[in-house]
């Protein structure tokens, strides 16, 4: 017994080294293969760095980057915690894109009944899009994973389908939404040298804030736990595990669709006929990861994968190709996945250290 | 003095713990070894040293007088060590020859196995032994107590001349367990030496030549079985004096609290696993089910708790009708439950304690409002009760999983209780507890009759049934087929029930009133 609870009282420490290791392996063996390849990995990493940090307008350009990532990590987290994989975060970033875009353009209202309506709307789209696999999950047990990657590629072709038929005549993208629905702010841009920086970045802190406090605090939270831990004595406490399932699955799609509406509203203003998928609700699932599906977790995660993403757009000036990130992300995500080797080598290192 | 295993002075530590400090056992040749403790005394870990999954930190180990080092339990095999595991390892679909040459296959011509040849042999095995296992038997389709004849054969079949039993009798019925010591003895006519991990009393003092006492990680001692008593052997094990009669004063039964008709109910492959049953439980009474686990128990408890649907009849509460409600609606009508099963049921484990305490109440006043959880009170209340109830844990804040399994059980029956239900079902509360603990839960149950709730007790223990039950209702085949009194039966009569045979005048009497 005293075994076990000295290996929970080093959870917390085992639970914040890992991600920084991982982080800290990726990084070296990202090093390595720039070096194998004949670039200078020093030269590499500080276009890393000045491509997301060098002025204003690049760091507004960073936290840009970072909002969606956060609204999408926060989505898979959700599920994660109630025992759920969430992998159509990507076709509820569609829909609540979509959704809000639509709004934006085709009503007219002052701003402070069109832009909450116009988020309103997208988030409300993530909703619906994660609810029809959750009621499925918890009516049939059909496994959400499957449903959930074919809910992606309805989100896709059905999104590119109403862009060409319904919202324009026969073009690629929408107009401009109105500007009483653009989450964009003069300020904002000014002070950064006209990047795409909006006020976003706020929702998506404030969803983190939201997030932390419904698992944490309320009794929606310890349900939702409970049902993720155990299913069974959730059901013998008398909770209901069903409708915790389509819950859990509609919040995660909430979250996943206002990351679709901080594109729609904030980035671009625009919604466009896409030919694949825009990555944000795949590389929320790292985000969630990395940030061990904890809500400051996934900020700070979310910040190092939009940092790295940002920065990665610099790299050719230092003949390093982008894609030698994608490389660096996917090795930091299998240090996190195998994190057991971390643990372990860790745990032996205490015991020789002794 | 030939001794064939020798655990000499060993010492086993793990991060914060000495689960083994200074134990010694020895093993004569051709005697039954009893090894006593409560639970996590450190029985297993000291089983576990021996048979090669850890290193001891001090001690040394003989085997036939010789210094050995087993670093795995292959070494443990071939110096002849067998375990017989408490949970089974069989392939169900393969038959007991295929399960016994498992992993060491005789290989005939071209890499084909010989199954005729080790069919022989393990026959030969069986009846020298007087196992009566038959080798071409598929394992789903024998019962426990053959299964568990199949674990033995394994060890033997392996060369084993030291047989360790962890636990054995716990899955089994009375008849199987007196069948199993009778396989014991002969054992080791035949020459094996045998021991015996249990905590169970009756079963050293029937079948055990010596005794060597664990108590908290340390060795207390050996003693000769015939030279001392129950009493003895259980102050012992505990460090203090136990009693084992539970005292009780006569049930005073009063309304019908639980009145169950014509109850009907599935298991998941639709076929009916409680047929036409029958029972009251009245106010102020124990009513215990005894009966073989698989007769429709589990079943019946988790339609009356709202787990499970039932198929047709009635289950009444209070004069309310709860058949089919949801469990929190049976909960609300005042259901207690203290589930059979406490890791799948009773507990979110990765929860901490406290948070567990309130499992079915956190939606009420004063744990939570306006859905915000007030962790304040909950753990001023969790704090109440793992006092109340003895939960030995570091704070309310630890996991539930760091816990032992009786802390576990005591802190369910601490919430189970506290919320002061009408009727309470204890299924199997004292499944794989020690002595102090079962005692101790056994006077909580009989504290709650007394106070005039109704209590229906499963168990698969008769001598828990025996002891606390005011009322014993024999389950078999999925109906209520006997009602006895404690006083006027005894372990005969009742194993011969739970198997399925009548006895004159209480085979018939269908309805307990």
């Amino acid at each position: 017994m005293g075994q076990v609870i000295q290996m929970t009282s080093n959870n917390r420490l085992f639970g914040i080294l890992v991600p920084i290791i991982s982080v800290l392996l990726g990084l070296l063996v990202g090093a390595l293969i720039m070096l194998v390849s004949g670039h200078n990995p020093i030269e590499g990493y500080t276009a890393l760095w000045n491509g997301a940090f060098y002025d204003a307008f690049t760091i507004g350009e960073t936290i840009r980057r970072i909002t969606p990532l956060i609204l999408t990590g926060l989505a898979i987290a959700f599920a994660f915690r109630t025992g759920l994989f969430n992998i159509g975060a990507e076709g509820q970033v569609i829909v609540g894109w979509l959704a809000a875009v639509w709004v934006g353009i085709a009503i007219e209202a002052p701003m402070i009944i069109h832009l909450p309506l116009a988020i309103i709307a997208g988030a409300l789209a993530g909703g619906i899009w994660g609810f029809i696999p959750g009621i499925l999950k918890a009516k049939l047990g059909v496994h959400e994973v499957i449903v959930t990657i074919m809910m992606n590629y309805i989100a896709l072709f059905v999104s590119n389908e109403i862009v060409r038929s319904v919202l324009t005549e026969h073009k690629t993208t929408t107009e401009k939404i109105a500007s009483s629905a653009s989450l964009g702010s003069e300020w904002l841009q000014s002070i950064t040298f006209y990047s795409r920086l909006h006020y976003g970045i706020l929702i998506a802190l404030f969803a983190a804030a939201v997030m932390w406090f419904v698992i944490n605090r309320t009794t929606v939270g310890y349900e939702l736990k409970a049902v993720g831990f155990n299913r069974h004595a959730s059901k013998y406490a008398g909770m209901n595990v069903s409708k915790n399932i389509v819950l859990s699955m509609v919040i995660s799609g909430v979250f996943a669709g206002l990351a679709g509406v901080m594109e729609g509203l904030g980035t671009y203003g625009t919604v466009s006929v896409i030919s694949g998928f825009t990555n944000l609700g795949f590389d929320g699932i790292a985000v969630a990861l990395l940030g061990a599906n904890n809500p400051l977790g996934v900020v700070l995660a979310a910040i190092l994968f939009g940092v790295l993403k940002e920065g990665a757009g610099e790299m050719p000036s230092a003949g390093v190709p982008t894609e030698l990130v994608d490389i660096i992300i996917a090795i930091i995500i299998f240090f996190v996945a195998s994190s057991y080797i971390i643990r372990w080598t860790l745990t032996r290192f205490k015991k020789e250290g002794k | 003095m030939e001794y064939v295993i020798e655990m000499l002075n060993i010492r086993k530590e793990f991060p914060g713990i000495v689960a083994n400090d200074n134990i010694t056992v020895q093993l004569k040749k051709g005697e039954i070894h009893a090894l006593l403790g409560e639970n996590g005394a450190g029985k297993s870990t000291l089983m576990n040293v021996l048979f090669g999954l850890y290193q001891p930190e001090a001690g040394e180990i003989r085997v036939n007088g010789e210094k050995v080092k087993i670093t795995n339990p292959n070494v443990a095999n071939n110096l002849g060590i067998g375990m017989v595991h408490q949970h089974f390892m069989l392939v169900e679909p393969f038959t007991v020859t295929q399960n016994i040459i498992l992993g060491s296959e005789p290989k005939g011509k071209f890499g084909s196995v010989n199954i005729k040849e080790a069919e022989k042999e393990i026959r030969e095995i069986s009846d020298r032994y007087g196992l009566k296992v038959d080798p071409s038997a598929k394992i789903r389709d024998i019962s426990v107590g053959m299964q568990q004849r199949v674990e033995i054969l394994k060890t033997l079949y392996r060369g084993a001349e030291v047989l360790i039993f962890d636990e054995p009798t716990a899955v089994l019925t009375p008849q199987e367990i007196n069948e199993l010591m009778d396989i014991m003895r002969s054992l080791v006519k035949e020459g094996k030496s045998i021991i015996l991990i249990t905590h169970k009393l009756k079963e050293i003092m029937e079948v055990c030549d010596r005794c060597t006492v664990i108590r908290k990680g340390k060795g207390i001692g050996t003693v000769v079985v015939k030279d001392t008593n129950p009493d003895e052997l259980a102050s012992l094990m505990v460090g203090r004096e136990v009693n084992f009669k539970t005292d009780k004063k006569p049930a005073e039964p009063k309304e019908v609290v639980l009145h169950i008709e014509d109850l009907f109910v599935q298991d998941v492959r639709k076929i009916d696993l409680v047929k036409g049953l029958n029972l009251d439980v009245r106010a102020g009474e124990i009513v215990g089910i005894a009966g073989v686990d698989g007769n429709g128990q589990s079943e019946l408890i988790e339609a009356i708790t709202g787990l499970r649907k039932s198929r047709s009849g009635k289950i009444m509460l209070n004069d309310k009708n709860i058949t089919n409600l949801s469990p929190r609606n049976v909960t609300k009508s005042g259901l207690g439950h203290i589930p059979q099963d406490r890791h799948k049921y009773g507990l979110v484990l990765d929860y901490p304690i406290g948070a567990n305490m309130v499992l079915q109440t956190y939606y009420q006043k004063p744990f939570s409002k306006v859905s915000v959880l007030n962790y304040k009170e909950i753990y001023k209340k969790a704090k109440e009760l793992i006092e109340e109830y003895d939960v030995r844990t570091p704070s309310e804040y630890t996991p539930a999983r760091a816990l032992s399994g009786g802390n576990q059980q005591k802190a369910i029956i601490g919430r189970e209780i506290d919320r002061s239900p009408d009727l309470l079902i204890a299924a199997q509360p004292t499944r794989g507890l020690d002595v102090g603990a079962i005692e101790f839960i056994h006077k909580k149950l009989i504290e709650e009759r007394d106070k005039g709730k109704a209590i229906l007790l499963v168990s698969f223990e008769l001598d828990e049934i025996m002891n606390v039950s005011d009322r014993i209702a024999v389950m078999f085949d999925g109906k209520i087929v006997a009602n006895l009194t404690p006083t006027e039966t005894n372990e005969q009569e009742l194993g011969l029930l739970m198997a399925g045979s009548t006895i004159n005048g209480a085979g018939d009497s269908n309805d307990i009133k």
